[in-house]
C-alpha cells in the first residue's frame, strides 16, 4: 500500500519505518495498560536505533566504494566491537574483552580468511563485508552465550570447583565440566539453524538472491554454505573462548575468583 | 633446602627452615575484603598430631581463617609456614594435596564413589588400587560401595565419601570446616565418631572449625577463639571455655 503513495525510496523507507514504529507503539500502549511503563525507554531506543543504522549505512556506502583493503579494516573494527559487546555477558571474569576479541578474531576471522582464499567468499568489499559481518555477529552471539553460561555454571558450582582445587586439581581440571556444558549450550542456536533450514525459516540471503534472479538451486546451496560457515565460525569461536576463559576465573595462585559473594570483584 | 616434592620450579631457597615441631604456623595472618579485615593478625602454631579447634560466633572469621591455611584464599598480609617453609614457596596443588579439607557439604563429583576417591590421585597421574579403595571405604564404614553412584547416597554417606576422598590423598594435615553441621542428628553423631577415630588412629594433625563448643571440646586439645577476625583466646579447652 505504501508503495502506491511513495515513489522516492528514502521517503518510502521513512514511511515504512513509521509503520513499524507504530506497531511497536501499540505494544507500548498494551504494556501500559498492564502498568508496565516502557514509553520513554522504547522511544529512546527506537530513535537511537534509527539514527545509528542510518549513520552506519552512510559510512558503509563510503567504505564500500573504497579499495579492497578497507573490507579488512571494516571487519577488524566489527570484531573489536563484537568483543566489547560479548564481554558484557561475562561480568566478573577478568580479561573478558580480551578473551572475546581473541576468540571472535580466531573463529570468525580465520573462517572468513580461509573461505576468501578458497574463493567461497568473494573478496569484493560489497560481498565480503555483508557476509563477513554475518559470521562475526553469529560468533559474537555464540561467544556471549558461552561466557554467560560458563559464568553462571561456575558461580552455581563454586563449592564443587573449590573442592576439586582442595584435592590438588588445577584450574583446568576444576572447571572442565562447566567448560564442556558452556561449549555445548553456546552452539545450540547454530545447530538449530542448520537443522531447521528451509523448514522453519528461509534466510534473508537466499530470499534476496531469489528476488534478484539467481538460480534457485545455487541460491539454496549458497545459503547452506553461509550457514555452514556461520557454524564453523561460531564453533571455533566458542572453542577458543571456553579454552581461554577457563583460567581467567582463577588467580595466579589457583584461587577461584568467581564466587557468589565475590562475583563482580575483578581483583582480590 | 626445600624437599623436592614441595619445591616449585625455579624456586631457590637459600636458608634452611627454622627448627620447629610445629607443622603449621600462621604468622600475623590477615585477610581483608574491601575495607574489612575478616581475619586479622592471627598467629598460632599447630604441632604435628595436634587437633586445634577454631571456635567463635557466626561471622567471626573461622571458615575464612581455615581457607587461608590451604591457600584457597590469599592472605592480604602475614603468611603460613608449612613444615617450616613459607607456603608461597610451595606449588598450590602440592600444598593442597598435603593439607586436605572436608567441608560442611560433601560436594561429590558426578559418577561413582570409586571415581570420587580417585579424583585426587588422578591429578598426579596415579590410580588407587582396588584394595586401597576398599580399605578407604571400609575405614569410613562403606565397604562394598565402590561402584555405587553418588546420586543415591544419604547425607551421612556422602560426607563419609568426602572424608575418604580427602584421605585418598594421604594428607599430612586435615582441615575440617563444620563437617557435621549439615547432617541430621543420627548422621552427625556417626560422622563425628568416625572422624575422631580416624584422627586418633592416624595421629592426624587437624584443624577443625565448629560453632558447637561441645563438639570442639570433644575433638580438640587446644582451642582458638576468634571474634571479629581477631584472636580472642588461645589455649587448652579448659582455659578457653572455662576461663
Amino acid at each position: 500500500m505504501l508503495k502506491g503513495f511513495f515513489h522516492n525510496q528514502v521517503a518510502l523507507g521513512l514511511a515504512q519505518a513509521g509503520a513499524a514504529a507504530m506497531a511497536a507503539f501499540i505494544v507500548v500502549l498494551l504494556a501500559r495498560r498492564r502498568d508496565i511503563h516502557l514509553e520513554s525507554e522504547a522511544a529512546v531506543a527506537m530513535v537511537r536505533g534509527l539514527v545509528q543504522i542510518i549513520a552506519v549505512g552512510a559510512v558503509l556506502v563510503l567504505l564500500l566504494r573504497g579499495p579492497r583493503w578497507t573490507g579488512g579494516f571494516v571487519l577488524a573494527a566489527m570484531i573489536v566491537a563484537a568483543g566489547a559487546t560479548s564481554a558484557r555477558r561475562a561480568k566478573g571474569i577478568p580479561g573478558a574483552f580480551r578473551v572475546s576479541a581473541y576468540a571472535i578474531a580466531c573463529g570468525a576471522g580465520s573462517v572468513i580468511a580461509l573461505m576468501t582464499w578458497l574463493g567461497v567468499l568473494d573478496s569484493a568489499i560489497t560481498a565480503l563485508v555483508p557476509v563477513g559481518s554475518m559470521l562475526i555477529a553469529n560468533a559474537m552471539n555464540t561467544n556471549g552465550l558461552a561466557l554467560n553460561r560458563f559464568r553462571a555454571d561456575v558461580l552455581a558450582h563454586a563449592g564443587e570447583v573449590e573442592t576439586a582445587l582442595a584435592l590438588g586439581a588445577g584450574p583446568r581440571e576444576s572447571v572442565a565440566p562447566y567448560v564442556q556444558s558452556s561449549f555445548e549450550a553456546s552452539l545450540i542456536p547454530a545447530v538449530d539453524s542448520l537443522r531447521s533450514l528451509g523448514i522453519v525459516w528461509i534466510p534473508g540471503l537466499m530470499a534476496g538472491m531469489l528476488l534478484s534472479g539467481a538460480n534457485p538451486t545455487y541460491a539454496a546451496m549458497y545459503q547452506f554454505v553461509t550457514l555452514a560457515m556461520i557454524f564453523a565460525a561460531s564453533g571455533l569461536t566458542s572453542l577458543v573462548s571456553t579454552m581461554l576463559v577457563r583460567t581467567q576465573a582463577f588467580t595466579a595462585s589457583e584461587q577461584l575468583l568467581l564466587r557468589p559473594a565475590e562475583a563482580g570483584n575483578k581483583k582480590r | 633446602m626445600l624437599p623436592a616434592k614441595l619445591r616449585r620450579d625455579n624456586d631457590h631457597v637459600s636458608s634452611p627452615p627454622p627448627p620447629t615441631e610445629s607443622i603449621l604456623i600462621t604468622e600475623h595472618l590477615t585477610r581483608s575484603v574491601g575495607d574489612r579485615a575478616i581475619v586479622n593478625d592471627v598467629s598460632v602454631q599447630v604441632r604435628a598430631g595436634e587437633v586445634l579447634g577454631v571456635v567463635g560466633p557466626s561471622g567471626s572469621g573461622k571458615s575464612s581463617f581455615l581457607r587461608l591455611l590451604n591457600r584457597l584464599d590469599e592472605p592480604t598480609s602475614g603468611t603460613v609456614l608449612f613444615r617450616g617453609f613459607d607456603y608461597r614457596q610451595i606449588a598450590p596443588r602440592e600444598l593442597r594435596r598435603q593439607i586436605g579439607m572436608v567441608t560442611q557439604r560433601a560436594f561429590l563429583f558426578a559418577g561413582t564413589i570409586s571415581e570420587n576417591l580417585n579424583f585426587g590421585p588422578r591429578q598426579r597421574g596415579e590410580t588407587l588400587s582396588s584394595p586401597r579403595c576398599e580399605q578407604l571405604l571400609a575405614r569410613v564404614g562403606l565397604t562394598g560401595y565402590a561402584e555405587r553412584d553418588v546420586a543415591n547416597l544419604s547425607g551421612g554417606e556422602a560426607q563419609r565419601v568426602s572424608i575418604a576422598r580427602a584421605l585418598a590423598n594421604s594428607p599430612a594435615v586435615l582441615l575440617l570446616d563444620e563437617p557435621t553441621s549439615a547432617l541430621d542428628e543420627d548422621a552427625k553423631g556417626e560422622v563425628e565418631a568416625l572422624l575422631r577415630e580416624i584422627i586418633r588412629d592416624r595421629n592426624l594433625t587437624c584443624v577443625i572449625v565448629t560453632h558447637d563448643m561441645a563438639q570442639a571440646a570433644r575433638f580438640a586439645g587446644r582451642l582458638l577463639l576468634l571474634e571479629g577476625g581477631r584472636v580472642r583466646k588461645l589455649g587448652t579447652v579448659q582455659e578457653v571455655l572455662h576461663a
